[in-house]
């Protein structure tokens, strides 16, 4: 069966905050009724406190770190999902239950099966 | 190999059968460019053999095994398969009609799903649905073949990777699904059929194909039969809508003895079948087609039945409430109760003050009250938009005809 990642982008915040106990509740639940297609997941801390990696010149170059997420953008990646769903309708049914798709999205993108690539 | 007419019907019958061959072959194999490529080859072979070798007497099956055999050839190349299992999965017989029904089905499903983008959609029903060649599909869409090869290639891989399911939706998401099959099958109609533009008959001959399929497939959809009746009443007016100079010619200036009675009377009937259908809750294309119906039966644009046409407007608004319906509303309004009402209705619309057919309608409403300084205020303010050049020549035509070319 296929994989899907649902990338979830909402507001920037510290999920772990008092008041975001509700949303927290809200994912606790999905986790309970989504658990028999859920492979794997995350939520994520701010993005104040990425750290973004490049190396320049190539492998074993000089590591540049800079302060930040990679890209700057009004929502951020705040968590993910691993889905195994049968097709892309119930990745999509499954996404619209994860609480950060109602306000913010949800991106579902199918994951690369290397097992099945080659040949 | 000879043009015309006896080409056109081969073509036909080519592409119609290689239509349902794909589907069938979608399913068994589970893999929608591989398919693609083989029914492809079999269409060409076809094209190339039957001018010569005369049509075989069981033409789909004739297809189904020269695209099975490519199919195999395929599969064997890529060592995916071995061979005896790739002819397994491949049956050699044409599936029973309503197998195949069911095949056309989730290919025309998988080919309008939501995730897809609307222009690809629309692509992929011209290319896969229709059986254009990726050329054709450019042509018909003014898109150059390699653009469009692209997008084709990117909306296949899609619905592989993104496991796109190759099926017909259940009863509780159908009602949904099948809207949006329908809003891309008219928007290649309103593609073909630009009320300003050129006409591009391929576009519009294309999808009232799909749209007659679709009826086929289900033969009882109120909202199938709302949009071919809507597509055969627009079309019945195509030779009239357009004056020598290539200006579009307003509904109530046009030749009504130019519009196809054949087409009109088709159109009429499936707009009472579609109402039967949908006693409880009118289907927008119903509703549309009826008013289509209404003007299509009057014998002259005085003579339309406004009163009728402007109830049909207030189901419209009921159940597909836009500004533009309202605008539309307000104009038959006008008709039927007068330019001050009708003015009163237009400038009662909001959220439409950038498109310019409401300053037109404005525009109008105020020649025929006899302030003719407003009226010329009214069509400069519609020209002052930005729209299509044929759009703003007939606007152009009209604000110098009412009101003179320096104004009131």
């Amino acid at each position: 069966m296929p994989q899907y990642a649902a990338l979830i982008y909402n507001a920037d915040v510290d999920w772990t905050r008092p008041e975001f106990a509700d949303v927290m509740k809200e994912y606790g639940e999905f986790g309970q009724v989504a658990a028999a297609v859920i492979r794997g997941g995350a939520a994520l801390y701010q993005t104040g406190t990425a750290t973004t990696v490049r190396v320049q010149g190539g492998k074993g170059g000089d590591v540049l770190t800079t302060d930040g997420p990679y890209a700057e953008t009004k929502e951020a990646l705040t968590g993910f999902y691993l889905f195994e769903c049968a097709d892309l309708d119930e990745a999509v049914k499954w996404a619209a239950q994860i609480p950060g798709s109602w306000d913010g999205a949800v991106e579902v993108r199918p994951v690369i099966d290397f097992g099945s690539q080659g040949g | 190999m000879t043009d015309g007419p006896a080409r056109a019907v081969l073509v036909r019958l080519v592409r119609d059968e290689g239509r349902r061959v794909l589907a069938t072959l979608v399913r068994q194999l589970g893999d929608l460019p591989l398919a693609e490529d083989a029914v492809q080859d079999a269409v060409l072979r076809a094209l190339e053999t039957w001018p010569r070798d005369g049509v075989p007497e069981q033409p789909r099956a004739w297809l189904t095994l020269t695209a099975r055999r490519r199919a195999i050839d395929l599969l064997r190349r890529e060592a995916v398969r071995p061979g005896k299992e790739a002819l397994a999965v491949v049956p050699e017989d044409p599936p029973p009609p309503e197998i195949v029904r069911d095949d056309l089905l989730r290919l025309i499903f998988v080919c309008c799903h939501p995730a897809l983008a609307h222009e690809t959609q629309v692509a992929l029903a011209l290319r896969t649905l229709c059986g254009l060649s990726v050329a054709e599909v450019g042509q018909a869409l003014l898109v150059p073949e390699e653009t469009m090869a692209k997008r084709l290639t990117r909306a296949r891989q899609k619905i592989a990777k993104a496991a796109i399911p190759y099926r017909v939706p259940d009863d509780h998401e159908l009602p949904d699904r099948l809207r949006g099959v329908l809003a891309t099958v008219y928007l290649l109609f309103t593609e073909g059929y630009d009320p300003v533009g050129e006409v591009r008959p391929t576009l519009v001959e294309e999808a009232v194909r799909l749209t007659r399929l679709l009826r086929e497939l289900m033969p009882g959809e109120a909202s199938v039969l709302g949009l071919l009746a809507l597509e055969l009443l627009t079309d019945s007016r195509r030779e009239a809508r357009r004056d020598t100079a290539g200006l579009p010619v307003l509904l109530a200036d046009q030749d009504r003895s130019r519009w196809r009675r054949d087409l009109i009377e088709e159109g009429v009937l499936l707009v009472g079948e579609g109402l039967r259908r949908s006693p409880d809750r009118p289907d927008p294309y119903v509703v549309q087609a009826a008013i289509a119906a209404c003007h299509a039966l009057a014998p002259t644009w005085a003579d339309t039945d406004w009163a009728a046409v402007v109830s049909w407007y207030d189901v419209l608004v009921e159940v597909e409430d836009t500004p533009v319906v309202r605008l539309n509303r307000a104009a038959a309004l006008a008709e039927r109760d007068g330019p001050a009402a009708g003015l009163a209705a237009v400038d009662a619309v909001a959220g439409l003050e950038r498109y310019p057919l409401r300053h037109a309608a404005r525009a109008e409403l105020l020649g025929r009250l006899g302030d003719h300084a407003a009226a010329h205020a009214a069509y400069d303010a519609a020209l002052a938009l930005p729209q299509d050049p044929t759009q703003a020549a007939q606007l152009r035509r009209r604000r110098d005809r009412a009101t003179g070319p320096t104004g009131g």
